[in-house]
């Protein structure tokens, strides 16, 4: 028996491929809308795989540093390296900004790293891609590719400017802003920095309160107004474990003594992907549905159109004498070709067209999988629609009258 | 190959739609009788029951009262039907239509070969039997082509070699010539004699064709869903 559903199609190859095109766009749009999902979740533990840590170190009862403000003094890491099964403890401050480079603003994480070495110090960028590690104290910054910046750009983070010495790759907050690395000194002083006409009116105020002036202590104005301009906080720290050591230990022994706040890995995910993210997710779950629903009532309708379009046939081939389920295999089949030019087409928009878009977009295989045995589902499901139209052909239709 | 049987009898054909006081009967008293390979003209105004009465011919609707055999076998016998009314039409009953009807999307020799293919035949084999019978209608050259490549006068010789691939007791055959001029048209009806003798089919042509009436040598006539038989000229065609 010919298989009458792959002689229509290739005697009307034109329709299908168009037609296929078009619900190509659709699937590529849906397959793109997972791939933000997943762009999503991949930012938040691409920003915790590259902080290098085993536990972030918080103000007591924050969520922070990504989720909420956290400050710890600067000199708590100190304490934390006394910690039996601790290897490493490293500060950390984490500034989302509006960085000025020529008349562009672009958006980025700025990322206080406090001095140590490259692939040992939590914080630092785990690889570059050019250039080289921040290697001075002050005005050198490593930053995203994601930025544009090049290799000896400047860049402007409140007064002062920045060399770009190095360029990292995949280094993003979790809102998939791009990071630029910075001394920590300089990041603690971009975080807290008031304008000029603020630090003059503050000394003002500290030079007329006759507690701050006194006669007869001398300094005692200066080291006042000093620890008015400096800041000695930063948002966490991130530590290390030796090997083979349990972080729950850790982090207990942690909250117990040091009265702060500390995460494991697992938990800060948690924060990151459970909490952080939870209500875009939803946002483009509710998206990823309507796109189901449209793209199956689309199939469903070019199915019907198409059997529509072959209602004589249909009658002739009843009249004829073929069975029911030859004419709802033709359909079904015709449906799925369909449905895998679609996906087809779907797959190379969405793979083509994701790194144009401003945030990562990570179009995993399974996704493309689940995508491609949903439209399977949907086209079937789609045609049952056009073979019941199909099946209640009269054949009497043929002969007319 | 299905077994023949020979020639169509019809006794007391009737056909009622609706039911009460919306009844309507389209048939009142049909009597036919088709020797096998006899070619008979059916012919009535607009209105006088030839599309019920091919539609019940066709077993595509049931009458409701009368007999209807295909030579010995009983298809419609007051109420009793064959079952499968699909399969009979695929293996008894051949249709050529006003216009010819070819599935667009199947060649020549396949849009013949389907028939025989649907009723199991293996598809090299029933290619084989499209193809002499498209050489008996001198459209074998144009095999391969696809019908919207295809004259009106080929699509309709494509669409009785159709008709007559499964070898039926009975051909129906709705307006064949209506789209053709008149030289067309009368090889369309020497083609139908022709297979009617060589398959010994009976078969019924339909027809508001003046220029073909006069070549039937029985002719049945139909007003008001009764049949009247009238012995016809049986001009010879050249």
């Amino acid at each position: 028996m010919i298989n009458l559903a792959s002689r229509d199609i290739l005697h009307s190859w034109g329709k299908f491929i168009f037609t296929g095109m078009g619900l190509g766009l659709l699937i590529g749009v849906t397959l793109v809308m997972a791939g933000v999902y997943r762009g999503l979740v991949s930012d938040g533990k691409s920003l915790l795989d590259n902080s290098g840590a085993d536990i972030w170190v918080v103000q007591q009862d924050t969520l922070g540093p990504y989720a909420e403000p956290s400050s710890l003094n600067d000199d708590v890491y100190r304490g934390l390296l006394g910690i039996p099964g601790v290897e490493q403890a490293s500060n950390i401050t984490y500034l989302t900004m509006q960085v000025r480079h020529h008349d562009k603003d672009i958006r980025v994480m700025v990322v206080g790293i406090a001095p140590g070495v490259a692939g040992k110090t939590p914080g630092w960028p785990r690889f570059l891609v050019a250039g080289r590690h921040i290697t001075r104290s002050h005005y050198e910054a490593v930053v995203d590719i994601a930025t544009g910046l090049q290799l000896g750009d400047k860049i402007t983070l409140r007064r002062n400017q920045y060399t770009v010495v190095g360029l990292t790759r995949r280094m993003v907050s979790s809102g998939g802003d791009p990071m630029v690395f910075i001394p920590l000194k300089d990041a603690q002083e971009a975080q807290f920095l008031k304008n000029n006409e603020a630090i003059w009116l503050d000394r003002r105020k500290t030079q007329a309160n006759p507690e701050f002036n006194r006669p007869n202590v001398p300094g005692l104005l200066e080291a006042v107004l000093a620890s008015k301009t400096s800041n000695l906080s930063v948002n966490s720290v991130l530590v290390t474990l030796k090997e083979g050591v349990d972080p729950a230990q850790v982090i207990n022994t942690i909250e117990r003594w040091k009265y702060l706040t500390a995460y494991g890995r697992a938990e800060m995910e948690e924060i990151l992907v459970g909490k952080m993210i939870s209500t875009s997710a939803r946002q483009i779950a509710m998206f990823l549905v309507i796109l189901a629903v449209v793209s199956a009532a689309i199939v469903a309708f070019i199915i019907y159109t198409l059997t529509m379009d072959k209602i004589r046939e249909i009658a002739v081939l009843k009249l004829i004498g073929t069975r029911n389920f030859t004419i709802a295999a033709m359909i079904v089949q015709q449906s799925v070709v369909l449905g895998i030019i679609g996906f087809v087409v779907g797959k190379i928009t969405s793979s083509f067209s994701a790194p144009y878009f401003p945030k990562y977009v990570l179009i995993m295989p399974e996704d493309s999988i689940m995508g491609f045995i949903a439209v399977m589902i949907i086209c079937i499901l789609a045609s049952l629609v056009a073979i019941r139209m199909a099946l209640r052909v009269d054949p009497a239709e043929a002969v007319g009258g | 190959m299905t077994q023949r049987v020979g020639g169509v009898r019809i006794e007391n054909l009737k056909k009622q739609y609706g039911q009460g006081a919306n009844a309507f009967l389209a048939l009142k008293d049909v009597n036919m009788q088709v020797a096998p390979g006899e070619v008979v003209g059916l012919i009535g105004p607009s209105g006088s029951g030839k599309s019920t009465l091919l539609k019940c011919l066709g077993a595509i609707i049931d009458p409701t009262e009368g007999v209807m055999m295909l030579g010995d076998q009983v298809i419609y016998d007051n109420g009793w039907k064959v079952r499968d009314l699909r399969a009979l039409r695929r293996d008894k009953i051949g249709f050529v239509f006003q216009s010819p009807y070819l599935i667009p999307f199947l060649d020549v020799v396949d849009n013949v070969a389907l028939l025989p293919m649907l009723a199991g035949v293996p598809n090299g084999e029933a290619r084989q039997k499209a193809m002499h019978l498209l050489e008996a209608l001198d459209v074998a050259h144009r095999a391969q082509a696809m019908p919207s490549q295809l004259s009106g006068g080929e699509q309709q010789r494509v669409a009785i070699a159709r008709g007559l691939v499964n070898r039926p007791p009975i051909i129906l055959a709705d307006e064949p010539t209506a789209p053709l001029d008149s030289e067309r048209a009368l090889a369309v009806i020497r083609i139908l004699n022709d297979m009617a003798r060589e398959y010994e089919t009976a078969i019924i042509v339909v027809t508001h064709d003046e220029k073909i009436i006069p070549t039937f040598r029985r002719i049945y006539h139909i007003r008001d869903g009764i049949t009247y038989e009238e012995a016809g000229q049986g001009r010879p065609i050249n």
